[in-house]
């Protein structure tokens, strides 16, 4: 089995009913994607499938079809995303564990909609949990990076 | 009000200091404490015996290299509250380097890291008594604390606790890094200067990094007179910092104790007996044992609970092979049934032995004294609740060569390594306990029974590291619960509709028994319990007939530390209660406790400043309408308002104002994301929070049935900090425990509806 992940392929002999998650933390070693229900109700697993949010903890290896993009890839070492830029500005993470999938969350809304509203952030986040209650940091910096977004 | 009042009954002192120095003396069998001799002489440097080439430290808290790699120890876990940053600041504001170009890192389990803070705030006098008596009570637990020598993250104490002793590390460092500089020069320490991790001498142009120098330096004394600098001399302290650890945490680093690979690591998980506290009968592993990845089915026995292991080459192969394990569950040892559990807290309420730590006056006198048609009575209830950290329950364990490494993401490094060295049969020398990140922590970090299931698996590995993590549903059935709660509250009002007498009974799981069983078995642990009533008993209200009996309720159930502990629920009863006491003779409820608080002026600026800030009085919209609350926990005062919105019979939270007075704040920017993340978590708990028991089992399982507040229900919050406390108080906890009042106040206040039950979604729906 094939499975593209940040632009490198790997071939793989896993079965197809192994959620994405752990082939991505436990085969691949890619570690920012994050478990945290098993159940797509928290989103700290969130990666995109060619550019689409997925919750990976639910979705099975076998019914992956696209190039998977992790946190790991949506910035680089010298230049951060515009998005990750924006959570540092704003200080946003606290103990940190939920924000990989917070940050894929808001990569892919801004992708769809640039200028988001306030309901459109609400909407597009309500799927990833935050018990540090992060959430109106996580508003700011979403704002934050919509308007580097129109200036652009 | 008179002191003599408000003193506690002076028989007391004697009897709970006999009894913690008996817990003292049980735990320095169990190797828990180090004793008299480290009592006398302070404590060793841990970091002394494992330096990496080029380092050299100065105490436990700095080690610097001669590559002018500055490293600081933080010694307390990072789990959001921002430690790494606001304690590095500390010693790097002493030390003269900037945060950004220190390392720091959480270092090894020792003694020489005790929270003394933490034990400090344990004495079961309020917050605001400052009277002599009050001081002997904290000055036997400081005693104690030393005796004990608990490294631990707790108590809202982190910055507290490190206020004083990790700048005077810093200074330290500082000092002797100029005497080697003065040493070189040939000029006098005096004439020397630091800045931005480097010595110069002015005079002269001369100048050294504190990486040339580390190495002379650390084998001399620093002076005897060190004078930390004056707050008007901070260039770090009191200004908002950048967090040390955002990089990581905004570029998904592995940086969490369930990210740890390590070479040859094998990966497991467990399922202990749902009837929590029951025993194995049987164990059928036949099919998982077939099963792909599968390495071993490992059955467990433990203090923390009885169960089993698959260790396999996958988590989720673990996962899956845990599901195909059948097992003969023993019954628990509480009643089976939330209703049975709710039973006998109420036959505790109305019949069991209580104790109190504070009475003003004569209530029961003043009781027995009036009509009951005069006494104004309610009964408030709340459930257990799950921490529901966001990361899973996990740690990972190596036994090889006679040495076991533990990596575990803790809240209390140095437990765990003297109770994993009993489990393994080990000398705590052996045991090396590595501290990660903590992906949430509220308390529930706090406990021993993730690293034991690990170190007892890394038995089963010939040496090779094994990673077990624990499911989403592992997590919320096998969780330390904040306890049940049921409490009757009265008062008798005068004229005016003031409290002239107040008396309240809570019945309720004691949490210091169910932990120290866990922890350390073979302990004795009786006594009163404050968590019972802290939140209540406590609080900077006079009346002149004052008192909050505990009742100790029998109930099995484990129960634990929860972010805000025994505050999370008794500032709902009391503060609930004191807005009936309010509304019975329409009289305004900020004035009330205005009224009440009127002695202690830091309590009366932050309720009158989050009056002015929320425009307190004045007419709302229509559907609209705000409730106050009050609660001084962790030495901080805190009032908070809460305005409500009804949106098509669903209640909207739609603003939280909130004032903070903790005396002295280091760090403006992360305590304000502290007091915002505890009122979030306490709001979640009062719109749909519970656990609730069935056939023995915990009847909650992961998100679904167990969930907290979105960010589409998260209300616009509004924090503003006065500085009024003449002591340091916390950061992390205080915000949570007027959140929950302050929401049910609010929601009577618009809709006369009185909610005595949490959560509150058992009578109203919220948007």
């Amino acid at each position: 089995m094939k499975l593209s992940v940040n632009g490198t392929v790997h071939d793989l002999d896993i079965e197809p009913e192994m959620p994405l998650l752990w082939v991505l933390r436990d085969e691949l070693d890619i570690k920012g994607p994050k478990f945290g229900c098993g159940i797509a109700a928290c989103g700290a697993c969130t990666v995109h499938v060619d550019g689409e949010p997925v919750r990976s903890c639910t979705l099975p290896i076998g019914d992956v079809e696209g190039e998977v993009t992790t946190i790991e890839a949506i910035g680089s070492a010298d230049s951060l995303h515009a998005v990750q830029q924006a959570w540092i500005e704003e200080q946003v993470p606290q103990c940190g564990y939920c924000q990989s999938g917070q940050i894929m969350s808001a990569v892919a809304l801004l992708r769809e909609i640039p200028n988001p509203s306030d309901e459109d952030i609400d909407s597009a986040l309500s799927g990833n949990l935050c018990r540090c209650g992060t959430y109106p940091a996580i508003r700011a910096a979403i704002r934050r990076a919509a308007t580097k977004n129109i200036g652009a | 009000m008179s002191e003599q009042q408000h003193k506690p009954k002076k028989s007391r002192l004697g009897k709970i200091a006999r009894r913690t120095f008996l817990i003292g003396t049980g735990a320095i069998a169990g190797g828990l404490a180090v004793g008299y001799y480290s009592y006398q002489r302070g404590f060793d440097n841990p970091l002394l015996s494992d330096l990496d080439r080029g380092e050299s430290t100065f105490n436990p808290f700095v080690k610097i290299a001669t590559d002018n790699t500055i490293t600081i120890i933080v010694p307390r876990a990072e789990m959001g509250q921002g430690v790494t940053t606001t304690l590095a600041a500390l010693v790097a504001e002493e030390l003269d380097v900037a945060l950004d170009a220190v390392t720091v890192e959480h270092g090894p389990a020792s003694s020489a890291y005790l929270n003394q803070a933490m034990l400090i705030d344990a004495a079961p006098v309020p917050a605001f008594d400052d009277s002599f008596t009050a001081g002997g009570y904290r000055g036997a637990m400081e005693i104690l604390s030393k005796f004990l020598a608990i490294q631990a993250t707790g108590g809202s104490s982190s910055t507290v606790d490190a206020f004083e002793k990790m700048r005077f590390a810093g200074c330290a460092a500082r000092e002797v890094l100029k005497q080697a500089a003065a040493e070189k020069f040939d000029v006098s320490p005096a004439a020397l200067a630091t800045n931005n991790g480097r010595v110069e001498d002015t005079a002269s142009g001369r100048s050294a990094t504190y990486g040339e120098l580390a190495a002379r330096a650390a084998t001399m004394s620093p002076p005897a007179n060190m004078q930390l600098r004056t707050r008007s001399q901070w260039k770090l302290l009191g200004k908002s910092q950048p967090r040390t650890d955002i990089r990581q945490k905004v570029t998904g680093a592995p940086i969490f104790g369930i990210d740890v690979d390590l070479p040859d690591m094998v990966y497991a998980t467990v399922k202990m007996n749902p009837h929590l506290g029951g025993r194995v009968n049987s164990i059928d592993a036949s099919q998982a044992a077939d099963m792909k990845g599968v390495i071993k089915v490992v059955p467990i026995e433990s203090q923390t609970g009885n169960g089993f292991a698959v260790i396999a080459d996958n988590s989720w192969r673990a996962f899956q092979a845990a599901e195909a394990v059948t097992v003969d569950w023993g019954p628990a040892p509480y009643p089976a049934e939330t209703a049975q559990i709710t039973g006998q807290l109420r036959e505790t309420l109305e019949t069991g032995d209580r104790f109190s730590l504070r009475e003003a006056g004569d209530p029961d006198t003043a009781f027995s004294n009036s009509a009951p048609d005069q006494v104004l009575e309610a009964e408030y209830e709340v459930p257990f609740l799950a921490h529901a950290t966001m990361e899973p329950m996990n740690a990972t364990a190596r036994f090889k060569d006679g040495k076991l490494d533990i990596w575990s993401p803790n809240q209390s490094p140095t437990i765990i390594r003297s109770v994993c060295a009993s489990v393994a049969n080990l000398d705590p020398d052996q045991v090396h306990v590595h501290t990660t990140f903590l992906g949430g922590g509220f308390g529930r970090r706090s406990e021993v029974d993730f690293s034991i299931y690990a170190v007892k698996l890394a038995m089963e590995t010939g040496g090779r590291p094994v990673k077990v993590t624990w499911t989403r549903e592992e997590d919320i059935t096998h969780d330390t619960y904040r306890p049940a709660a049921l409490a009757r509250y009265q008062a008798l009002l005068n004229d005016q509709g003031m409290p002239t007498a107040l008396r309240a009974t809570v019945a309720s799981p004691s949490i210091i028994p169910s932990l120290i069983g866990r922890t350390y078995p073979s302990l004795p642990a009786g006594g009163p319990d404050k968590t019972l009533i802290e939140g209540a008993y406590d609080q900077p209200y006079a009346i002149d007939n004052y008192r909050i009996d505990a009742a100790k309720a029998e109930i099995a159930v484990p129960v634990g530390f929860w972010r805000s502990v025994g505050n999370s629920f008794n500032a709902f009863m009391q503060e609930s209660f004191l807005d009936e006491i309010a509304a019975s003779t329409g009289k305004d409820p900020l004035a009330l406790r205005l009224e009440l608080s009127k002695s202690w002026p830091v309590a009366t600026r932050v309720l009158e400043k989050v009056a002015q800030m929320a425009h307190w009085g004045e007419t709302l919209p229509n559907g609209r309408a705000q409730g106050i609350a009050f609660t001084l926990s962790f030495g901080t005062w805190v009032a908070q308002i809460v305005q409500v919105r009804e949106m098509d019979g669903s209640i909207k939270i739609e603003k939280v104002w909130c004032v903070a007075d903790p005396g002295e704040v280091l760090d403006p920017a992360i305590f304000k994301a502290q007091i915002v993340s505890g009122i979030i978590f306490g709001l979640s708990s009062a719109i749909g929070q519970e656990i609730t028991f069935s056939e023995g089992k915990v009847e909650q399982s992961n998100f679904h049935d167990f969930d907290a507040m979105r960010i589409d229900q998260c209300p616009a919050i509004e924090v503003e900090i006065l500085e009024n406390s003449p002591h340091m108080g916390g950061a992390g906890e205080p915000g949570t425990p007027p959140s929950i009042p302050a929401l049910a106040n609010a929601i009577f206040a618009l809709n006369a509806k009185r909610i005595r039950q949490l959560p509150l979604s058992r009578e109203v729906e919220f948007a």
